[in-house]
Formats: C-alpha cells, sequence, structure tokens
C-alpha cells in the first residue's frame, strides 16, 4: 500500500451531505476486474452529461480544481455501497485526502486500505476548509499525518484525530494481511479452541 | 459479571486476538462472495501466492450482473458482466470455495441465498463485500459489508481487523397498525433517526412489534440498518428464528442440532446492559411509509405533502433543494397524486416468499395501470419455484407485470434492467440514491404491497385503501 506521510495541494469544495458512493462511482463502472482507471469516471454523473461531455460548473472540472489532492465536503460522505470503487476512483484521479464532518463506516474503513486519509473534524473547521477551498489555487492546504495537523493558507492550524493502529499503517505503508499472518498461531489456536466449543460452525 | 448486550456476546465469542490498543481481531464464520467486489480480492490472493484459508466457510454467488430474463441461459450478452460472472466461477472453482452458479436453482441475491441454505445461523460472525450483508443480523448473526481489501483479508486469514462498535438499541414497541410492515417499519426508523444515525454503532433492533415479525420481516428491518449508517443490525434469535433454520440444508443436524439450539437460546442482551443509544417507536405510530427524496432518510408517511426545502436547516436544505430538483417534484403535492412509470418488486430487502405473497395479494384479480412498467424478481430461484407453487406468478402475470428469474437486478441497475432518465419507479428496493436505477432515473422506496398499489392506480397509493 502506498503511504500517506504528508500532502501539499490544492483542496476541492464540494459543499454538499450525504456523498453517496453511487454519486462517487456509479454502479456501470463496478465491472472493471480492476483497481486501477477509474478515476476518469470519479463523480461521474455529475461530472458529464448525457452525451459524456464535462459540465463545466461541476467543481472538478474548473480550471482551478482539475489538480485537487485534497476534497472538502459535507456530513456523511461516502454512505451507501461498500464498493472499494469509490475510493480507488477518489485516488486515481489523484486525491488523496478527504475532510468532511463525518464519515459512513465501510468508506471510512475502504480509504485507509488504499493509501487514502480521511480526516473528520467539527462543523465549524470544516467551515473554515470549505472557504479556503473556495479559493481555489489560490488556496494551497498542507495535510501533515505525523503531526495529525492540517495548516491553511494563511497559516492557521487545524489538529485531527485518528486511531493509532490506523495511522501507524498508513505512515508506514503497511499491508494489512502480512501483520494479521504474524498473528498466525492466535488464529489457529482460536479455531482449534471453536472447534471445539462450537462445532457446528 | 457485567450484563452484556447480544452484541457484546457475539463480539466476545468471536475474539481472537486484541492488541494493547484496543485493535482486535475478529473471527470469521461465514464468508459470502459475489462476482462484483471479489476479482480484485482473489487477483491480489494469486499475486502473493496465497490460498483461501477456509473455502468451506466462504460462499459464492453471482447476483449483481446477472441478467433476469429467461434466455439468460444462453450467455450473458454484456461483455464486462459476462467476464465478471467468468472470473467467479474461475475463482470458485479454483480457489474450491461452495458456489451456486447462474444455471443452479438454488442461484439468487447472495443475501437471499445465505439463510435460505443454513449457512447463516444464529451467533455467527458473517460478512461479504456488499453492504447489505446487515440482512443476517435477523437470525442473531453479526453480519456487516466489507470493502474488497477486507474479502481478501477474510479470504487469506478467515478474520478481520476491527474496533468494537458502540451498542444502539431500537425498539419498536406494541403492535403494527394494518397495512404496515417490516419495510415501513426500517423506513421509519431511517427517516427518525437519519441515514447518519446510526454511525459507529451496532443497532439490535427489539421490542413486541420486532418479536411479532417473521424472518422475512427481520431480514427486511436488518438489511436497511447500513441505510441508518449503522455497521450492523441484530435481532435476538428465538423460537421463530430456530423454527426457519432448523432443516436447512447446512444447519445442523441431530446432537449438534441441540448443542448449537442450547448456545443460540443464550444469545440475547441482559437485564441492565448498556446501550449508547436508544430510540424508541410506538409500533401504532407507524403508517405506510414512502420517500421522496434521494436519501433513504427522506420517509413520509403515504399521506403526507412533499417537503419544502426551507422546511430543513443546516446541509439539508440544499440537499432536499437538489432531491426535489432531482426527483422533479413540487413542494406541497400530496404524495398520493405522484404518477409512477415503473414498479420494481425486488431485492435482498424485499425480494423473499412473503414479500411476493404481500404484493400477490394486493394484485388479486386487479391490473396494472395503462402505461405502467411492471417487473417482480425473486429473490433466489428457490422463492421463484416457490412463488410458482403457490399460484403467486399467475397473479402478476394477469396483472401485467413481468415474472423474472432471480437476481439484484433494477435495484441497483447493474444488469439490463433499468430506468430510463426521468422514468419515476415505486420500488420495494433500498436506495434512492441518484443514478441508483438508471441514470436519472427517479426513485421512492415503498413496502412490496405498497409499490402493489401503486402498479394498480399508476401513481403513489395508500395501501389500505385497496385492502
Amino acid at each position: 500500500m502506498d503511504k500517506f506521510t504528508t500532502l501539499t495541494g490544492i483542496a476541492a469544495p464540494l459543499p454538499l451531505i450525504n456523498v453517496d458512493t453511487d454519486m462517487i462511482i456509479p454502479k456501470q463502472f463496478l465491472k472493471t476486474i480492476k483497481r486501477e482507471g477509474l478515476g476518469i469516471n470519479l463523480f461521474d454523473e455529475m461530472r458529464y452529461d448525457a452525451d459524456g461531455n464535462e459540465n463545466e460548473d461541476f467543481v472538478l472540472n474548473k480550471p482551478a480544481y482539475r489538480e485537487a489532492k485534497i476534497l472538502v465536503a459535507g456530513d456523511n460522505f461516502g454512505c451507501g455501497s461498500s464498493r472499494e470503487h469509490a475510493p480507488w476512483a477518489i485516488k486515481d484521479f489523484g486525491i488523496r485526502c478527504v475532510i468532511a464532518p463525518s464519515f459512513a463506516d465501510i468508506f471510512y474503513n475502504n480509504c485507509f486500505k488504499n493509501g487514502i486519509l480521511p480526516i473528520a473534524l467539527p462543523q465549524e473547521d470544516v467551515d473554515k476548509l470549505m472557504d479556503d477551498a473556495e479559493r481555489g489555487a489560490n488556496a494551497i492546504i498542507t495535510v501533515d499525518l505525523e503531526s495529525q495537523t492540517i495548516t491553511g493558507p494563511d497559516g492557521g492550524e487545524i489538529s485531527f484525530e485518528i486511531d493509532a493502529f490506523k495511522k501507524h499503517c498508513l505512515l508506514n505503508g503497511l499491508d494489512d494481511i502480512g501483520l494479521t499472518l504474524e498473528k498466525a498461531s492466535a488464529i489457529d489456536a482460536f479455531e482449534a479452541q471453536a472447534a471445539q466449543s462450537r462445532p457446528w460452525v | 459479571m457485567t450484563a452484556k448486550t447480544l452484541y457484546d456476546k457475539i463480539w466476545d465469542a468471536h475474539l481472537a486476538h486484541e492488541a494493547e490498543d484496543g485493535t482486535c481481531l475478529l473471527y470469521i464464520d461465514r464468508h459470502l462472495v459475489h462476482e462484483v467486489t471479489s476479482p480484485q480480492a482473489f487477483e491480489g490472493l494469486r499475486m502473493a501466492g496465497r490460498k483461501v484459508r477456509a473455502p468451506e466457510k466462504t460462499i459464492a454467488v453471482p447476483d449483481h450482473n446477472v441478467p433476469t430474463t429467461i434466455d439468460r441461459e444462453t450467455g450473458i450478452t454484456n461483455e464486462e458482466s459476462r467476464i465478471q460472472v467468468e472470473a467467479l466461477d474461475t475463482n470458485a472453482r479454483d480457489f474450491g470455495i461452495n458456489y451456486y452458479p447462474v444455471s443452479d436453482i438454488r442461484q439468487g441475491i447472495v443475501h437471499i441465498v445465505g439463510p435460505e441454505q443454513g449457512w447463516t445461523l444464529p451467533g455467527m460472525t458473517v460478512v461479504c463485500g456488499d453492504s447489505h450483508t446487515a440482512t443476517h443480523g435477523a437470525f442473531g448473526a453479526l453480519a456487516h459489508g466489507i470493502g474488497t481489501s477486507e474479502v481478501e483479508h477474510v479470504l487469506a486469514t478467515q478474520t478481520l481487523i476491527q474496533k468494537k462498535s458502540k451498542n444502539m438499541k431500537v425498539e419498536i414497541t406494541g403492535k403494527l397498525r394494518p397495512g404496515v410492515t417490516a419495510k415501513d417499519i426500517t423506513l421509519a426508523v431511517i427517516g427518525k433517526t437519519g441515514t447518519a444515525g446510526g454511525t459507529g454503532h451496532v443497532i439490535e433492533y427489539c421490542g413486541e412489534a420486532i418479536r411479532a415479525l417473521s424472518m422475512e420481516g427481520r431480514m427486511t428491518v436488518c438489511n436497511m440498518a447500513i441505510e441508518g449508517g449503522a455497521r450492523a443490525g441484530l435481532i435476538a434469535p428465538d423460537e421463530t428464528t430456530f423454527e426457519y433454520v432448523m432443516g436447512r440444508p447446512h444447519a445442523p443436524k441431530g446432537a449438534q442440532w441441540e448443542a448449537a439450539l442450547a448456545w443460540w437460546k443464550t444469545l440475547y442482551t441482559d437485564e441492565g446492559a448498556h446501550f449508547d443509544k436508544v430510540v424508541t417507536i410506538k409500533g401504532e405510530d407507524i403508517a405506510p411509509v414512502v420517500t421522496w427524496g434521494t436519501s433513504p432518510e427522506d420517509v413520509l408517511p403515504i399521506t403526507g405533502k412533499v417537503p419544502a426545502p426551507e422546511d430543513f436547516t443546516g446541509g439539508k436544505v440544499e440537499a432536499a433543494r437538489r432531491s426535489l430538483d432531482y426527483m422533479g417534484l413540487e413542494p406541497g403535492t400530496p404524495l398520493s397524486e405522484i404518477p409512477v412509470d415503473a414498479v420494481f418488486i425486488g431485492s435482498c430487502t424485499n425480494g423473499r416468499i412473503e414479500d411476493l405473497r404481500a404484493a400477490a395479494e394486493i394484485l388479486k384479480g386487479r391490473k396494472i395501470a395503462e402505461g405502467v412498467r411492471g417487473m417482480v424478481v425473486p429473490g433466489s430461484g428457490l422463492v421463484r419455484a416457490q412463488a410458482e407453487e403457490e399460484g403467486l406468478a399467475e397473479i402478476f402475470e394477469a396483472a401485467g407485470f413481468e415474472w423474472r428469474l432471480a437476481g439484484c437486478s433494477m435495484c441497483l441497475a447493474m444488469n439490463p434492467d433499468q430506468l430510463a432518465p426521468q422514468e419515476r419507479c415505486a420500488s420495494t428496493s433500498n436506495r434512492n440514491f441518484e443514478g441508483r436505477q438508471g441514470f436519472k432515473g427517479r426513485t421512492h422506496l415503498m413496502s412490496p404491497a405498497m409499490a402493489a398499489a401503486a402498479a394498480v392506480t399508476g401513481k403513489l397509493t395508500d395501501v389500505r385503501e385497496l385492502m
């Protein structure tokens, strides 16, 4: 997995609540058997019209945000399905950090498996960053995972919370499966005991 | 001894390892797999030279992409869909997991097949690369959706890295009124708590109205726990559960049945156990409901009117404006005056036999309104066969519905079953998101009986008027 240490870039504002996974990547793009190449279809139904032309009004189509690395959004971001295609599309577009007041559970977990940092902040902090993001290329934001801080274009700092284990894995780009297999003896022991206590499973 | 919730008990029984920081390895009893979220996971195993740790606990079935027309046996015409289903065929064979191919009568939506075949049992941990895995919570199993990376993790290790969620209780007291069903309960709960109301929690549904539900109804309730933001929904097992499970192909038999039953009977929340959040709704206060917007929390009784953006506060004002624009609705319009173009009966929420019976009950001796397209998609081949045996298929066809083969179908429209732009659908599925049932398609969620009523009148309708 790709490491996440620090990230400096343009933040795109998407001031919508309940951005769902069907919005992030509609189902017709779930037919792939690969993880790559979904960035072009990120937010497909908002980004393109029925003929496949770009909607000028959509934030990621505006010149200032085409190279955005950070997304600032509303409450309950990523609700809906478990499709990991959602973080795959976000990452493939070039976005490595999503900031919102809250996230749906499965989407939040999926981000960490793909080197994307989801940051949940109080509404007032998100509002401040949303204002910064509205300034486009004039508003470069820096996210530092080690120190758990976001630095805005005016130098103001916002700190954020993150689970220590998830932070460790992201900073070091660790593979979950490799880590779990180190505990294989614990799994073996559990399985042996469960075979006695719940043999019908 | 500390009083435990049902969730606490299942969690404790599956804890394989706990690190000092509270990060846990949770052992997984059943891993359900479908074609959309698994190819990359199997590919990951191959690249790392890993095996499936417990193929006997892994069950695969194609459901999202499969066409539901009778000619599907000749093959899937959409090339990408065909490749994805073929990949599952190959992966199931190569890794030696349990498999129900498209040609098997037991094929269907993974969340209907699991319980039907007795793979899902009380007290288990069940995962699947699909958010509606919450369905299996109806058995008192801890069941939730996972992403593809986690699918690979479970395939390789039979565990998941987890932190424990909080406990939330949703109690539905008293009795339901006539015409009110499990779907109305689950939508009413989301209408009250919002789509993020359960975030970070596992919900236990309880109360007299929940106890009175059949297993089919309980699955409908738990299925949409995810729409309320919860990691999982649970209902404590009881005689209704045991009766449903007994005799199923993969349920325990003989002495093992007795041993299992003894443990299952301990699976309830202890008196005085702590819940971090409690929501109580009176059963008699729940009316037949429909959704008006593009979030499952946009729920109102069918007797209500389309709201205005100004009726809300915060981010919901803009969200409601966007929803109304997308849905093509004017504030103040009575919900019962909204015309529909299509009716979809099916999905892992409402594709079981009881759902088809409820819809057929309304459609018996009636016809679908002119200009309305109706589709019934049974949740599995076995549900379809049973519905044919009970004469339900004849009722649907006589009413003018298309009688389809099993699959996810127009719940998410990955196969050819889709709405055209601006087409409006009365749907028994679980999500009314923008584009969910087809590009620019408009979805109103409701119960099977309500969907049948809409088919008859050609507009959203209070089913109680047709009872």
